[in-house]
């Protein structure tokens, strides 16, 4: 398990040191001038001129390029434009948010959404089969930051049930602001888990180990749960890892609803700004996730699939 | 001896005419209703000037966040905008965006796989690691991210919806154009001598055309939503410029004024989304009824 793990690591850097060059190509290189975009279109020679002084604009763009790679790792990402505070420390305090949010809505959406799905594919074309599908097209089609807003308006504003916005102080607290942002990403995630369940275990449920599990007379329940859903879990891993990084990403909305700090917070105020070193450290943030949660995906792969493990 | 037989009969038996129209909706009651959405949708986008009963921008004080009445059938927002002429000439907005956006992908992505697909060696190697890794990024995650160093303006944002959307047609270009590689008329093709470009153009493309399309239509929803997001988040359609995104995004900023301009923009983008999605659901059975 361990060389799994290492290799897995090893693996990763590569991915890490190829996204890093995609964000320095979509920064830098594309049409698209970091200067003009901080400073405006109104921004004379001068200042323009100075601000790439600053920003290590001014040297050839390979150099650039190393230099970039190298701050990104040792996470230098600078300072704040606007407020000349570091930009670690703004991301510090803000992630926990995100990723709190993040993790709480993906364990309701699990919990919903499994059995949901499981319901779908016992009950098939039946009535709580045709409810899974209905929610899930709903699901696909309704904009998180709608379905947000709309809860806002219901239990926020007109009930007064939750707080209108933001992150609470102290365990308690945190968890009673989170539960209505958090409550329309999952909503979201459990229809497509929902669905995701039903078709594998529909899959597996077909096969022949399943007919000879019923043949030597196990109940039904030990057949879905022990050999129907345990082989279903695989291409659920997929798809989770998948809808994580779709909630952390829905998640830059939702703050902007509920008003909450976090990442994406941070990356949509600074982009208002025109704050590069943020937007810039933003960005990369979100990229480290991404070649994160699919390194965690992977590893789950071979505590799930014993298989997977001898390759 | 002579044996008497029936003459054969080699032709195929005729199809229907609009049997292709007919597969597609016969017994699928939600098709039908998806389509009338969607035709109703394109035709109030198109005729959005005539219908609309306000200036989608045309300002007043004297009637700021009006609730619905015989007037405004959807009331009016802070700055006494009619928001139903809002929402008219934001489904000409989305429409643009939905139509460009995947088109554009469409092209540059299957340039792209049929090319990796087509020669190989090298570049499809590298072709193919960067399509996987930016396929493992949320598209609207690749877009906010692409968005954050472009800005917002029009061009800007078909340019990021194309891109978060190229590596997914180049994915199936790519896979498509492998398996049509095998097929004895491509080695017939390069055995009579016929140039590359003459085998991409006539016996490529027509063959991986079947998913590329599919893909087209299950996307024209995916990007009317990615740009009601990106312009929630501000950086999409910028405002005074009606989009069902920014309409959401204003009415938040004024939620004790008037709840009307969300829950309208919202409504409109789920319909249209949910639409398009079951359209493009029952063209996939129709054209590719293997992955179905």
């Amino acid at each position: 398990m361990l060389r799994v793990i290492g290799s897995r690591l090893v693996d990763a850097v590569p991915t890490i040191l190829l996204v890093l060059t995609l964000v320095f190509i979509t920064l830098r290189v594309l049409p698209g001038d970091p200067a003009l975009v901080a400073l405006g279109d109104y921004a004379t020679a001068e200042q323009l001129a100075l601000f790439r002084r600053q920003m290590g604009l001014d040297i050839p763009i390979w150099q650039q390029y190393f230099v970039f790679i190298w701050d990104m790792l040792t996470l230098d990402f600078g300072q704040s434009l606007i407020n000349r505070t570091p930009v670690v420390q703004l991301i510090g305090e803000n992630l926990p948010y995100t990723i709190e949010l993040t993790l709480v809505a993906t364990g309701m959406g699990l919990v919903t959404g499994i059995p949901l799905g499981v319901m779908a594919a016992v009950w098939r074309n039946r009535l709580p089969d045709t409810g899974v599908r209905l929610f899930s097209l709903v699901g696909y089609a309704i904009p998180d930051f709608y379905l947000g807003a709309l809860l806002l308006i219901v239990f926020a504003l007109n009930l007064g049930w939750f707080p209108i916005n933001g992150g609470g102080t102290g365990f308690l607290d945190r968890m009673y602001h989170i539960f209505l942002p958090a409550l329309t990403l999952a909503m979201v995630k459990s229809a497509f888990i929902g669905r995701l369940t039903r078709t594998s275990l529909l899959e597996v449920l077909g096969r022949d180990y399943v007919r000879t599990a019923r043949a030597k007379g196990a109940r039904e329940p030990r057949v879905i749960f022990r050999h129907g859903l345990r082989n279903a879990l695989l291409p659920i891993t997929t798809g989770l890892g998948l809808s994580l990084l779709a909630t952390l990403s829905g998640s830059v909305a939702i703050e902007l609803v509920f008003n909450r700090p976090g990442i994406g917070e941070v990356l949509i105020s600074a982009i208002a700004k025109r704050d590069y070193p943020v937007i810039q450290a933003g960005v990369v943030v979100f990229a480290f996730f991404v070649v994160l949660v699919n390194l965690l995906v992977d590893l789950a792969y071979s505590v799930i699939d014993p298989r997977i493990r001898v390759r | 001896m002579a044996v008497d037989r029936e003459p054969v009969d080699f032709a195929l038996p005729e199809e229907p005419r609009f049997a292709a129209l007919h597969r597609l909706f016969a017994g699928r009651p939600a098709t039908i209703l998806a389509v009338v959405v969607v035709v109703l949708f394109v035709a109030v986008a198109l005729l959005a000037p005539w219908i609309a009963p306000y200036d989608p921008l045309a300002q007043s004080y004297l009637r700021i966040n009006a609730y619905p009445s015989a007037e405004h059938w959807l009331g009016t927002d802070q700055f006494g905008r009619d928001v139903l002429s809002r929402l008219l000439y934001g489904a000409r907005n989305s429409l643009i965006f939905g139509l460009i956006s995947p088109v554009l992908a469409a092209i540059v992505g299957t340039a792209l796989g049929v090319t990796a697909g087509y020669f190989g060696g090298i570049v499809d190697r590298a072709a193919t690691r960067v399509i996987d890794l930016l396929l493992a990024f949320p598209e609207l995650l690749l877009a906010i991210m692409i968005a954050a160093a472009l800005g917002g303006g029009f061009w800007n944002v078909v340019f990021v919806i194309a891109v978060a959307f190229v590596p997914g047609f180049a994915r199936v270009a790519r896979a498509s154009t492998l398996a049509v590689k095998q097929e004895p008329y491509i080695e017939a093709s390069v055995a009579v001598g016929l140039s590359t470009r003459r085998i991409i153009w006539r016996h490529v493309l027509p063959n991986i055309s079947a998913p590329v399309v599919v893909l087209m239509t299950l996307w024209v929803a995916s990007a009317i939503r990615l740009e009601a997001s990106l312009s929630f988040l501000g950086i999409g359609t910028q405002p005074p410029q009606p989009s069902w995104g920014n309409i959401i995004r204003d009415g938040l900023g004024n939620i004790f004024g008037s709840p009307w301009p969300i829950i309208g923009a919202g409504f409109a983008i789920t319909v249209v989304v949910l639409a398009f999605n079951v359209l493009g659901d029952a063209v996939r059975d129709l054209l590719d009824p293997e992955t179905a």
